[in-house]
C-alpha cells in the first residue's frame, strides 16, 4: 500500500483541482460584485473611445479595480495589436 | 421577537428542502414555537417532505391575496404541536410573492408568538429566493462539495451580503454554513472537496457537515424530517447542527472514513 501511495501523492487529486479553481474563480468574481456599479459601463465606454483610435476586440481591454490599504486602484490593460 | 431563518444554496437538490425540514423539527424539539415555510411557489415539496401533503387546503399565496387567513393556512404537525407549516402553492405563479405581502405575513407569524421563523429558499436567484433572502435575521447555506454548488453558494453570500433587508440597513444577516450530503470515503481518496477546503472558499462559519445517507431518501418515503430518525448518522448530524445554531459546542461527528482492518476488507465486511 504504501508503495502505492508514493505514487499517487505525487499526482495532483482532482479535488486539489476543484479547490484551486474554485479559488481563483470566486476571488475574481467576488471582485467583480465588491467594485462600484458604474465599474461595467465606465469599460464599455473606454472601449468605445479606444476604438476610435485603435482596431482592438473588446477582450483586449481590461479593467480591474485593486484595494491597496485603504484607497482603491483601477487598473486599464489595453493590449494594442502587433503592426 | 421572531428570528428568520433562512435556508438557502441558489443551486438546486442540494438538500435546502431536506435541511428546513429538520432545522425546523429540531428547533420544535428543543422547546421553541417554529414555523415552516416553502418559498418554492409553483413546486411545492416541503409538504411531502414535513408529511402533510393531505392536509393543505390554503397556502402562503393565499394568505398573501388575502383568500384565506393566516390560521386557516397554517397547518400544526401531528407530532409536535409547537410546529407549523405554510404551504407553497402549486398553481400561482412567483411574481405572487410581494415584499410587502410576505413581510406582513411574517410580522403576523411574529405576533402569532413564533419564535422561528425557517424559510425554505427555491433554487435560483429569482423571486421566490430572493424574498426568502430579503427577510432572513440568520441564513443557512446548504453546500454539497462540489464546485458548482460552492460557486453557487458564494453568489447567494454576495446577494445576502449586498440586497438583504438588513444589509440595506447597514446590519449584517449572520450566516452559517451547512455542507450536506458529504462522503467522508472520497474525500479521503481525495475525489471530493474536503469540509476544510469548503470552509476556506467560502470563509463562513460551518454549522453542520451532514454525510450522504440512505436515511435521507427513507425519511423522505415516509414524510418524517430525517432530524426524528434519531438513530441514522443524518439524522444525528442535523440535531448537532441545531444544537450549534441555538449556541451549543459540540464536535463534528461522521466526518471520518471509518479505517477498515485488512481482514474485514479481505472478508468483505461493513460496506
Ligand atoms: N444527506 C443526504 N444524503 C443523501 N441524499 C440526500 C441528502 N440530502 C439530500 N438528499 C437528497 O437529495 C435530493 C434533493 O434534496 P432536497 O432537500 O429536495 O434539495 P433542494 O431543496 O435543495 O432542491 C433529494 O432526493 C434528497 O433525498
Ligand atoms: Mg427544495
Amino acid at each position: 500500500m504504501a508503495f502505492f501511495g508514493l505514487f499517487s501523492s505525487k499526482q495532483k487529486t482532482s479535488a486539489a483541482a476543484a479547490k484551486e479553481r474554485l479559488q481563483i474563480l470566486i476571488s475574481h468574481e467576488r471582485q467583480n460584485r465588491e467594485g462600484p456599479d458604474f465599474l461595467p459601463d465606465l469599460q464599455r465606454e473606454i472601449l468605445d473611445v479606444v476604438k476610435k483610435y485603435v482596431a482592438i476586440r473588446d477582450d483586449q481591454v481590461a479593467i480591474r479595480l485593486d484595494r491597496v490599504g485603504d484607497s482603491s486602484v483601477l487598473e486599464l490593460n489595453v493590449t494594442l495589436p502587433e503592426r | 421577537m421572531a428570528t428568520v431563518v433562512t435556508v438557502t444554496s441558489g443551486k438546486g437538490g442540494v438538500g435546502k428542502t431536506t435541511s428546513s425540514a429538520a432545522l425546523a423539527a429540531g428547533l420544535a424539539k428543543a422547546g421553541h414555537r417554529t414555523v415552516v415555510i416553502d418559498f418554492d411557489v409553483g413546486l411545492r415539496n416541503l409538504d411531502l417532505i414535513m408529511g402533510v401533503e393531505r392536509r393543505v387546503v390554503f397556502d402562503f399565496v393565499n394568505v398573501i391575496s388575502g383568500e384565506a387567513t393566516l390560521n386557516q393556512a397554517l397547518i400544526q404537525d401531528k407530532r409536535m404541536e409547537n410546529l407549523s407549516i405554510l404551504a407553497a402553492s402549486q398553481t400561482k405563479d412567483k411574481d405572487a410573492l410581494s415584499e410587502e405581502g410576505v413581510g406582513q405575513v411574517l410580522d403576523q407569524l411574529a405576533d402569532m408568538g413564533f419564535e422561528y421563523i425557517v424559510c425554505d429558499s427555491p433554487a435560483g436567484i429569482e423571486r421566490g429566493a430572493t424574498m426568502a433572502l430579503h427577510f432572513a435575521d440568520h441564513a443557512v447555506i446548504v453546500t454539497n462539495p462540489e464546485v458548482s454548488s460552492v460557486r453557487d453558494s458564494d453568489r447567494i453570500l454576495g446577494i445576502l451580503q449586498s440586497k438583504s433587508k438588513r444589509a440595506k440597513e447597514g446590519g449584517k444577516v449572520q450566516e452559517h454554513l451547512l455542507i450536506t450530503r458529504y462522503d467522508p470515503i472520497r474525500v479521503d481518496q481525495g475525489e471530493m472537496l474536503s469540509k476544510e477546503d469548503v470552509c476556506d472558499i467560502l470563509a463562513v462559519k460551518l454549522i453542520g457537515v451532514i454525510p450522504e445517507s440512505k436515511a435521507v431518501l427513507k425519511a423522505s418515503n415516509t414524510g418524517v424530517p430525517v432530524i426524528l430518525d434519531e438513530d441514522s448518522d443524518a439524522g444525528q448530524a442535523y440535531s448537532d447542527a441545531v444544537a450549534r445554531f441555538l449556541g451549543d459546542d459540540r464536535p463534528l461527528r461522521f466526518v471520518t472514513a471509518k479505517k477498515q482492518g485488512l481482514l474485514s476488507r479481505i472478508l468483505g465486511g461493513g460496506d
